[in-house]
């Protein structure tokens, strides 16, 4: 009868049902287990360098691992340092692309070629932005320094900073272009209505309707800025102090990482880098939340 | 009267600035672009392809173990974050509104914001004291890790993207909710999950930090998935912070290899989001 | 005196703890065309859905009360196998956008992994087109995608894909809302000509279709069922005070 036969096909049915999901579901852990084998990794392989130095090594302003002092400060300045230099520097060049390509031209051959330009920038590797900075960049940062009076290092803060603008910027452009695309055209007309010109529209409907994304977009390129690795360590100089100025050399928690971490196998410096790595990856995630929390906070939708 | 005047003088020189601004970032993309391809194709040459790194101060040789490395080490990662990748997707797809299904997005922005060079120090501790060797497969493990959070976000995206219709039509037909999923809804969203595929494969084809202490480099070919491998990426940062000016110019050569690689492949996923 | 096909009794159903079908108790004819109709809300999509267990895909959705398929509580069968006997077609037009026609038309046995032979599904093909009046039109293009037709084309294209199914029962939720007025009188002509095949149930909120269309009617206002019967005798002559004002237009 109809009855037997579909509770055979019903079980059928449900095993493979019951398999479908089960994958769904493991796939999903799996997600959930990577991140927990970070969180849980990262301070382990730390235990030693935490132990020794506690909680002083974010201070500590001296890494000389032959002498067995080691201090996270001036990486941990390195990395502030050229991030937020960068961050500013991208931030009147992003808002300008985000505004050309969202309100003033969004269509046409011109707009279409900046567009894939700085998809382009966006696409780059980092090893290249790397190579092309040390033989391009550099003389070019020396020349500067030559006529500015002072040691013409090429390499330095201000050189990968300059590099990191560059790499950063594309980020922050498309997520503005996004949301300034977004502002309703009702918004726009009312202000224009009133006799406002364009840049006044910019200023007071387009700018804080879209100043959430604008921001989210400048969360994600400072979060770029502090993970960099390659580009910056090829350009800063690997000093490990606390850079003086902005010409002077020094380097970055993902730099030092990159120079170093192959270099040893004694556990208490490896176990110090690891906890550098630790710091960097807890540094960017707490970035990451206040970001989103900030977005969502200004948010007008 | 003259606030005015002043009010659109004003509106003028902004968008002059607005413009200024946005075109100066052509700039260093040109230089990039120009230098590559000055540089990089005077040393490309059949013999550069297909042989191996000579010895320093040789002249010829050429990135063939690096080629090879890199095509090994994108096919590994992308076995592993493919099929996590689309299935934690449809996961979140299909139990949208579930607690687990939050916990798992905020899991995945995570993981996206994580410096590639840290997933290089996890990529070390798991894979390469494990097995005891660097290798293409800890270098793989720690790009796979990084291609997931593209594949699961563009597939949530597709697949939100679906209308209802299709998968109701699907369901009325007496079609099992798991046949709808894998015969109707995933190869309606084909063509998006794809996209986030490629992107994710354009995003770690160029990476060199996770590399440099899992995969490390070989100055030879190596097939072997349980020891070092090189890579374009690596080759490039070896070589063009090396003293030797040979070394230098095969750098130019890769890097043009690699951003032709690059292009290509956006190219291809351009015309494939277009569907 | 009709045969009964489908039977509902004391049928509720809830959207968590919201009732929106109260109670309702209806003998369906066989092979006789079965208009529901009522204002927005009324529920008679709600109902149509329970009967092919559509319903309960919603979350937090629920019913009680019981659905016969002749002489078979639903609620023991496979959900899946309820909606292989029982087709829906649903407002807009749903064709499968990356399947041509022909594989639109046997996609329940294809997406259930039914194997027939070819000779087999291109006469289910031919017999279902031809059921669904579309046969002429598509004969020669039938391996071109499915999303090229005019709505009323994909909307006779749903139909056959119901009817390949060979279903007892095919539920029909206001399908020509969205077509124009020349492609909704095709559907009409094809309504009352598929009746000898298959049990039909449309919902409509257009009463002047319920009246051209179906042999009888049910009324449902707000959950409930009104009336029930014949449709000519509850046209000129209803039972219910509710019926006579909403055939009147007085609501809805």
């Amino acid at each position: 009868m109809a009855g037997k036969k579909s509770r055979q096909e019903k079980d059928a049915f449900t095993l493979k049902e019951k398999v479908f999901r089960g994958l769904l579901y493991s796939a999903a852990i799996v997600i959930l287990l990577l991140l927990l084998g970070f969180l849980i990794t990262l301070p382990l392989n730390s235990l030693p360098s935490i132990k020794e130095y506690g909680f002083g090594f974010v201070f500590g302003k001296v890494w000389k691992p032959t002498k067995g002092e080691l201090g996270a400060l001036p990486f941990i300045i390195g990395t502030l340092y050229t991030s937020f230099f960068a961050l500013l520097l991208s931030i009147p060049f992003s808002l300008s692309i985000a505004l050309f390509l969202g309100e003033y031209f969004r269509e046409g051959a011109v707009p279409a070629f900046l567009k894939s330009s700085v998809e382009l920038l966006a696409g780059m590797p980092s090893i290249i932005y790397g190579f092309w900075g040390i033989f391009v960049l550099v003389p070019i940062v020396q020349k500067i320094q030559l006529s500015l009076g002072i040691a013409p290092y090429g390499v330095g803060i201000f050189t990968s900073s300059i590099i990191l603008t560059i790499m950063i910027l594309p980020y922050s452009a498309s997520i503005g272009r996004e949301v300034i695309q977004l502002v309703p055209d009702d918004l726009k007309e009312a202000a224009y209505s009133l006799g406002a010109t364009r840049f006044e529209v910019i200023r007071k409907v387009i700018l804080p309707y879209a100043r959430s994304g604008i921001f989210a977009g400048i969360i994600l390129s400072l979060g770029r800025a502090l993970g960099e690795t390659m580009a910056v360590t090829m350009l800063i100089g690997n000093q490990n102090k606390i850079p003086k100025g902005i010409f002077s050399p020094g380097n970055t928690m993902a730099s030092l990482i990159a120079n170093d971490f192959a270099e040893t196998t004694e556990e208490l410096y490896l176990s110090a880098i690891i906890e550098i790595g630790l710091i960097l990856f807890l540094l960017t995630m707490i970035i990451n939340l206040i970001g989103r929390i900030i977005i969502r906070k200004t948010s007008v939708t | 009267m003259g606030n005015t005047r002043f009010r659109i003088a004003a509106n003028k020189i902004f968008q002059g600035i607005v413009v200024f601004l946005s075109f100066i970032i052509i700039v260093p993309l040109f230089l990039i672009i120009l230098h590559i391809v000055i540089n990089g194709i005077s040393a490309i040459n059949w013999d550069f392809l297909v042989s191996l790194p000579a010895p320093v101060g040789e002249e010829g040789g050429g990135i063939a173990n690096a080629i090879v490395g890199t095509f090994i080490i994108i096919l590994i990662s992308s076995i592993m974050a493919v099929p996590v990748g689309v299935l934690t997707g449809i996961f979140l797809y299909e139990y949208r509104t579930s607690k687990l299904a939050e916990v798992v997005r905020i899991c995945v922005e995570v993981l996206m914001g994580v410096p590639s060079i840290v997933l290089g120090i996890v990529g070390y501790l798991w894979i390469v004291l494990t097995f005891g060797s660097f290798s293409a497969l800890s270098g793989g493990v720690a790009l796979a890790i990084m291609m997931l959070p593209v594949i699961i976000r563009s597939t949530e995206e597709t697949l939100g993207l679906i209308p209802d219709t299709l998968r109701e039509a699907s369901l009325a037909l007496g079609v099992p909710y798991y046949r709808t999923i894998i015969k109707v809804i995933v190869p309606a969203g084909f063509s998006g999950i794809m996209t986030g595929i490629l992107l994710s494969v354009a995003r770690i084809a160029g990476e060199t930090a996770p590399l440099l202490f899992t995969s490390f480099g070989n100055p030879f070919m190596n097939l072997n998935i349980f020891k070092p491998t090189e890579t374009l990426p690596h080759m490039i940062y070896i070589y063009a912070t090396s003293p030797y000016k040979e070394w230098h110019t095969a750098a130019w050569g890769a890097s043009f290899i690699l951003v032709v690689f690059l292009f290509a492949l956006n190219f291809i996923t351009k015309i494939l989001a277009r569907r | 005196m009709n045969k009964t096909i489908l039977k509902t009794e004391k049928l509720s159903a809830f959207f968590g703890k919201e009732k929106v079908l109260k109670d309702i108790d209806i003998s369906f004819p066989e092979k006789k065309v079965t208009a529901i109709m009522g204002p927005s809300g009324c529920g008679k999509t709600t109902l149509i859905r329970c009967i092919n267990r559509m319903h309960e895909l919603i979350a937090g959705a629920t019913i009680t009360g019981k659905v016969y398929l002749k002489e078979e509580n639903i609620s023991d069968l496979n959900p899946i196998l309820v909606r292989r006997k029982i087709g829906m077609v649903f407002q807009r037009p749903n064709p499968f956008p990356t399947m041509s026609i022909y594989e639109n038309v046997i996609a329940g046995y294809k997406l259930n992994g039914l194997r027939l032979p070819k000779d087999d599904l291109n006469i289910i093909v031919e017999d279902s087109l031809k059921k669904s009046a579309l046969w002429d039109e598509v004969k020669d293009i039938l391996h071109r995608k499915g999303s090229f037709l005019s709505g009323g084309q994909q909307q006779r294209l749903c139909i056959a894909r119901a009817l390949a199914m060979k279903p007892e029962v095919i539920l029909l939720d206001e399908p020509t809302s969205a077509l124009d007025p020349k492609a909704t009188s095709r559907i009409e002509e094809l309504i009352v000509e598929l009746k000898d095949t298959v049990t039909i149930l449309i919902v409509t909120h257009n009463t002047a279709q319920a009246a051209r269309v179906s042999d009888f009617t049910a009324f449902m206002y707000l959950g409930e069922l009104i009336e029930f019967g014949d449709t000519q005798k509850m046209f000129i002559a209803p039972d219910n005070t509710k019926t006579e004002e909403y055939l009147t237009g007085k609501f809805g």
